[in-house]
């Protein structure tokens, strides 16, 4: 279980510090997938990274904690100080368009054994390897391809199959499929679900497409200028969103086939669109596992 | 009637590797579309990466030139840079990229590309030219005043590409090309650019060739829709009947795809350990 504290984290710039988390107190249980939505400049990546551990300048930790409810290799408690060392072993991260992030000059092979922490010995590592990317449902051929050889959506699979080698207790995904194409997004989400379900880990996915939470997800986590909007069971927020933000996030997609909606989408330009809301850092459980930011004066104009 | 867009045996073949073992990609491989009509229109050409379509719409830009065939834009040939000069062509048709602070350098003003346009395309001077770029500013919803001396850094995507779709409409062109213009933006803003292409279309009278992999943005824009597979059309039609009736398996594959929030792709193995 991952608990967040009045977690505050913010970029300093010269003398000025901008706030990009604003006092988020909520606690993630183990073992599901937990979405996490909001337009650019929210603070969903600087969440993640903070959770991740990577808190480097200009990003600063301004105020509370997180706790991991697990312990490191050396049996003590994991916090932030000390989760950099369990990176890869226990927390992985999957940065955005992390497809590009595979080493360009060295096959995949020796991508796994370059890894840090990985075995001393070649040929056991090489075994394991083989037989991981075999049950990710990657040809063995792989191996032996350099990144070029492989189209995005198999360079994403093998992001995925180094981010998960030591069945990590934790691994945070930042818009894992953006840049992929609708039928490999399909098949990249699908991959990510089975993982959790074999592994029984606990997935943080960021991405501001709505339909990729409500297909992957178990829990939703909604943020809007730093804080959380409303955080509940997938099913819930979406059958049933209290917040007017997160309802706004869910009626900007179009749906095909209903027509009532083709060409009178609730015309989010200037109005909807370019609405600010205002957000308390206080949430209530208005339904068991379904909470919501503490409702303000409501919605102010931009 | 108009013919508004029409391929024609459209080819475009590139080579790959050395001059021994060239292998050949077909990027469009015989494209034939033709859409007629007196009233503005909306065509989407979906497709995966690969499929073509962003070689489909280089080629209407005269980008790349077709290996073989011809497209005409509303009754004159574009892909003859003989019969048709530059400046003809693109007071004809316009581009909108995908990515906006791409296509705009970041050392210049924006507005500088606007005037630029107006002058140089649209042949207007000094005042009138001024006024045009205000005048399309408005249409997109922007302020030529606030919009003018800043840099791309100073706008967030969804409005510089509203910039840059003001910039397309200057030389008041009969058919904008956008390649996947609201792929860069966040979802929940990429309707108001989509929302202002329908304004363009039913009050400007500007026909679009939107390019995307977004199938429910083109469902919902779209007059007509090109499924592009390979190279090859698979699909094409009015966008009602492609999509609530699709006939080929690939145009089913690219539906089934869609993350929609109605209903799940599977249930999930693990309930939620609360």
């Amino acid at each position: 279980m991952i608990t967040l504290n009045d977690l505050k984290i913010g970029y300093r710039i010269g003398s000025r510090v901008i706030k990009a988390v604003d006092g988020i107190t909520l606690t993630i249980p183990d073992g599901c997938i937990v979405g996490v939505a909001g337009e650019s400049g929210c603070g969903k990546s600087t969440l993640m990274k903070a959770i991740y551990g990577d808190i480097r300048s200009p990003m600063s930790l301004l105020g509370g904690d997180i706790s991991y409810g697990m312990n490191g290799a050396d049996g003590r408690p994991v916090t932030t100080a000390n989760i950099q060392k369990e990176w890869f072993r226990s927390v992985s991260y999957i940065p955005q368009s992390s497809m590009n992030s595979l080493n360009p000059v060295i096959r995949i092979r020796d991508q796994f054994i370059d890894f840090p922490g990985t075995d001393r010995n070649k040929s056991r590592v090489l075994e394991r390897a083989r037989e991981h990317l075999g049950k990710l449902g990657l040809p063995a051929e792989t191996m032996e391809s350099y990144p070029h050889q492989l189209s995005g959506g198999m360079r994403q699979r093998v992001m995925i199959a180094l981010a998960t080698f030591f069945e990590p207790a934790l691994i945070i995904a930042d818009e894992p499929t953006t840049a992929l194409d609708v039928v490999v997004q399909k098949e990249i989400l699908m991959l990510l679900m089975d993982v959790q379900e074999r592994m029984g880990n606990t997935i943080l996915v960021v991405s501001h497409d709505m339909g990729v939470h409500y297909q992957t997800t178990d829990k939703m986590l909604i943020m809007y200028a730093g804080r959380v909007v409303e955080y509940g069971d997938t099913e819930s927020v979406f059958a049933d969103p209290q917040h007017a933000y997160t309802r706004m996030l869910i009626d900007s997609l179009p749906t095909i086939g209903d027509d009532s909606m083709r060409g009178v989408l609730a015309s989010l330009a200037g109005a909807g669109g370019d609405r600010a809301f205002r957000v308390e850092p206080e949430l209530i459980e208005v339904k068991p596992n379904h909470f919501v930011a503490r409702p303000s004066l409501g919605e102010v104009a931009a | 009637m108009t013919v508004i867009l029409k391929t024609e045996g459209l080819n475009k073949v590139f080579r790959q590797g050395g001059l021994m073992r060239s292998r050949q990609i077909k990027a469009l491989n015989d494209v034939n579309i033709t859409v007629e009509g007196d009233k503005p229109v909306v065509i989407s050409v979906v497709g995966e990466s690969g499929s073509g379509k962003t070689t489909l719409a280089k080629t209407l830009l005269r980008l790349e030139a077709p290996s073989s065939g011809r497209a005409t834009v509303y009754d004159t040939v574009v892909t003859d840079t003989r019969s048709l000069g530059k400046r003809a062509f693109l007071g004809l048709v316009q581009p909108i990229f995908q990515n906006p602070f791409e296509a705009f350098s970041r050392y210049r003003p924006i507005d500088a590309y606007l005037l630029e346009t107006a002058t140089r395309v649209a042949n207007l001077s000094g005042g009138a030219a001024e006024a045009a770029v205000a005048d399309t500013l408005r249409s997109v919803g922007l302020d030529y005043a606030e919009v003018r001396g800043k840099y791309t850094n100073q706008f967030s995507g969804g409005e510089l590409q509203r910039v840059s779709v003001a910039r397309a409409l200057i030389p008041q062109p009969k058919l904008i090309v956008a390649d996947e213009p609201v792929s860069m933006i966040d979802a929940s803003r990429r309707m108001i650019i989509i929302n202002l292409f329908k304004k363009l279309r039913d009050e400007a009278g500007r026909s679009f060739l939107y390019i995307t992999h977004d199938l429910a943005t083109a469902y919902y824009i779209s007059d007509y829709i090109v499924v592009m597979s390979k190279g090859q059309v698979v699909e094409f039609g009015a966008a009602r009947d492609v999509m609530n009736n699709p006939q080929h398996a690939y145009t089913r594959l690219l539906l089934d795809s869609i993350p929609t929030t109605r209903s799940r792709w599977r249930q999930r193995a693990v309930p939620t350990a609360s």
